[in-house]
C-alpha cells in the first residue's frame, strides 16, 4: 500500500466543508498533528454513503493533537485528543510546529 | 459552515449519561435497519448520510432512532425497495399492534 504519511510525521488536517457525508470532524480542521499509527486502508466513507463502492482503499491514520491546538482558548493543559483520519483531509505540516 | 450534526468539541453544558431502556418501536426501527443491510446491502454509510441530510429542523427534532427511521424510509424510496405509496398507505394505516402508543 502507498502511503504519504508515517508514524511521527506532522500534518495539518484541510480546512474543506463539502457537503455529504464526511467523517473529518469539524473541529479538527486546519489543526496541525502527528501521525501516530498507519490503520491500513478502508473504502471511502464519503463514496459509499452514496453507494459508490467501487474506488480504491484509502489509507487512514490515528493522529494525535493537544488539546491546546484543538481548543486554543480553553485548554492549557497536556490532555490529547486521538482521531482517525483518511489520508486524503491531510497535508503535511512542519515537524517543529507540532511538539 | 458546520453541518448540524457535527456536534464534536461545542460546548455541551451537563451531559445526561442515563440509558433508558429502549422502546419497543424503536428495537423494530433498528431490526429494520438490519435487515436493510442483510437483505438488500444498504451500507452504514448511507444510513449516515441520511440522518445527516435530514436538514437542521429534522435532525433537532427527531430523537435517536426517529433519525434512523426518517433516513431508511429516504434510503428505501431511493432503492425502490418501496414505493412512495406504499409507505404513504402503511402510515395512513398506523400501527395495527399498537405496540407502544402509535410511536
Amino acid at each position: 500500500m502507498n502511503r504519504r504519511f508515517a508514524v511521527g510525521d506532522g500534518v495539518r488536517v484541510r480546512v474543506a466543508e463539502p457537503p455529504g457525508h464526511v467523517r473529518t470532524p469539524h473541529y479538527c480542521r486546519g489543526r496541525i498533528g502527528v501521525v501516530i499509527e498507519c490503520l491500513g486502508a478502508f473504502a471511502n466513507p464519503e463514496r459509499l454513503a452514496y453507494r459508490h463502492t467501487g474506488s480504491a482503499p484509502v489509507p487512514l491514520y490515528r493522529v494525535r493533537f493537544r488539546n491546546a491546538e484543538l481548543w486554543p482558548s480553553q485548554h492549557a493543559g497536556i490532555d490529547e485528543t486521538e482521531i482517525e483520519i483518511f489520508e486524503h483531509w491531510l497535508e503535511p505540516a512542519p515537524a517543529a510546529t507540532h511538539a | 459552515m458546520k453541518r448540524v450534526h457535527d456536534l464534536g468539541g461545542d460546548a455541551a453544558g451537563p451531559i445526561d449519561r442515563s440509558e433508558p431502556p429502549r422502546e419497543h418501536w424503536e428495537k423494530e426501527v433498528e431490526a429494520i435497519w438490519r435487515l436493510l443491510a442483510r437483505k438488500k446491502g444498504v451500507l452504514a454509510d448511507e444510513l449516515r448520510r441520511g440522518i445527516e441530510d435530514l436538514g437542521a429542523g429534522d435532525y433537532e427534532r427527531l430523537g435517536y432512532f426517529e433519525r434512523w427511521a426518517a433516513s431508511l424510509a429516504r434510503i428505501a424510496i431511493e432503492r425502490d425497495i418501496v414505493t412512495i405509496e406504499e409507505l404513504g398507505r402503511e402510515l395512513e394505516r398506523g400501527d395495527p399492534a399498537g405496540a407502544d402508543g402509535g410511536k
